[in-house]
């Protein structure tokens, strides 16, 4: 199972908290409605947004998210790092867009699970 | 609060309907006869004590609507719905319209760049006493400011404004939708329950966030909605500083 380091190195993410990066990912959930993400993802999935507000992190944190992954160039809060520095959640960051880098992460994770 | 002192409430407060959240013609999403002469008209019609035209992003119909409001016999308070990067929309309710207009500044200069077209979006018109034209707005009003809900938040409470989070039951542009929940470190006045909600449902769903206080509103885009929901504030007088004061606990909120 690919970790969050692999990912990150893989892709090129940027590492803005670094939570347990040796943790294993099942998946991918992409949404930027905190309340959907709530919802709907899964735990040991990274999760994709465009959201920056420290609210990601409890959210994650909740959820047993692997990973946040901001897209679009856009940098987390300072608050948002403070607090994940605190709950040990993984926050990186990509200059893709989410398409792109969902496109990337969807080839990776499908020939991951395929070995 | 003790029996007693809803006894002194009772006998200084007056009771005051107040529809905290209307849309002008300057809103793209409101209909054209949202005219500030029209919405006080009716509001007047309709026993309404208190209003607020709060259009998205913008404060440009506020002047207008203030003169109109001088001659009647209601109360009419400056506000703006202003969106947030993450897409969550803030009631701004401010003492005068030169806050508002601050404000304006601030948020027009986080809007992105581009020009409204009314074939998409809708017509934004600034009007004038007479329900005439005085020129088209246009700026993406409808569009995300850059600015987060904290920056939003601090910039309103700056020019002594209060900050309320638009109608968090809603499943697009409240700051539920859109972060999941309300956390300790959002400082709102206030929330706001849309007319979609009962009370009762709405105490039982957001029963976590009972340590603020909660308002109702009409959200009216069009003349018929102006008053569909309402709050009763018992207060001293009708004017915004009563209203911080109700925010701050110092009187009755109703709905």
């Amino acid at each position: 199972m690919l970790t969050i380091n692999d990912i990150a190195e893989k892709l090129g993410l940027d590492l803005k908290a670094k939570g347990d990066v040796h943790k294993g990912v099942t998946g991918c959930y992409i949404s930027d409605l905190l309340s959907d993400v709530m919802a709907n993802s899964k735990d040991h999935e990274l999760w994709v947004t465009l959201q920056t507000h420290p609210n990601v992190v409890a959210v994650a944190a909740i959820k047993g998210i692997s990973g946040v992954i901001i897209t679009n160039g856009r940098s987390p809060e300072a608050d948002t790092l403070k607090r994940a520095a605190a709950e040990n959640v993984t926050i990186m960051t990509s200059p893709y867009s989410t398409f792109e880098l969902a496109g990337l992460l969807y080839n990776l994770l499908k020939n991951a699970n395929v070995k | 609060m003790s029996e007693w002192a809803h006894v002194l409430i009772n006998l200084i407060m007056k009771r005051f309907i107040a529809d905290l959240h209307i849309h002008s013609c300057l809103s793209p999403c409101a209909e054209l006869d949202m005219t500030p002469r029209r919405i006080i008209d009716t509001a007047v019609a309709r026993g309404i004590d208190i209003i607020a035209i709060s259009d998205h992003n913008s404060a440009e119909n506020l002047e207008t609507t203030m003169r109109i409001a001088q001659n009647k016999d209601i109360t009419v308070l400056p506000a703006m719905e202003i969106t947030s990067y993450e897409e969550a929309h803030i009631l701004a309710l401010f003492s005068s319209v030169e806050h508002a207009a601050t404000m304006q500044d601030i948020v027009y200069g986080s809007l992105p760049k581009g020009v409204n077209d009314e074939r998409y979006t809708g017509y934004q018109l600034i009007v004038n006493e007479a329900d005439e034209i005085i020129t088209f707005n246009k700026r993406l009003l409808i569009n995300a400011t850059s600015l987060s809900i904290k920056d939003l938040v601090d910039a309103i409470h700056s020019m002594g404004g209060l900050a309320v989070a638009g109608h968090i039951d809603r499943e697009i542009f409240s700051v539920i939708s859109q972060l999941g929940f309300i956390s300790d470190d959002m400082a709102f006045d206030a929330l706001e329950i849309s007319c979609n909600t009962e009370k009762s449902r709405a105490e039982a769903v957001f029963k976590e966030y009972a340590r603020f206080p909660w308002i109702t509103s009409s959200d009216a885009h069009n003349l018929q909605d102006i008053g569909r929901r309402t709050t009763a504030f018992f207060l001293e007088e009708a004017s915004f500083d009563e209203i911080a004061r109700a925010f701050k606990g110092d009187g009755k909120i109703e709905w």
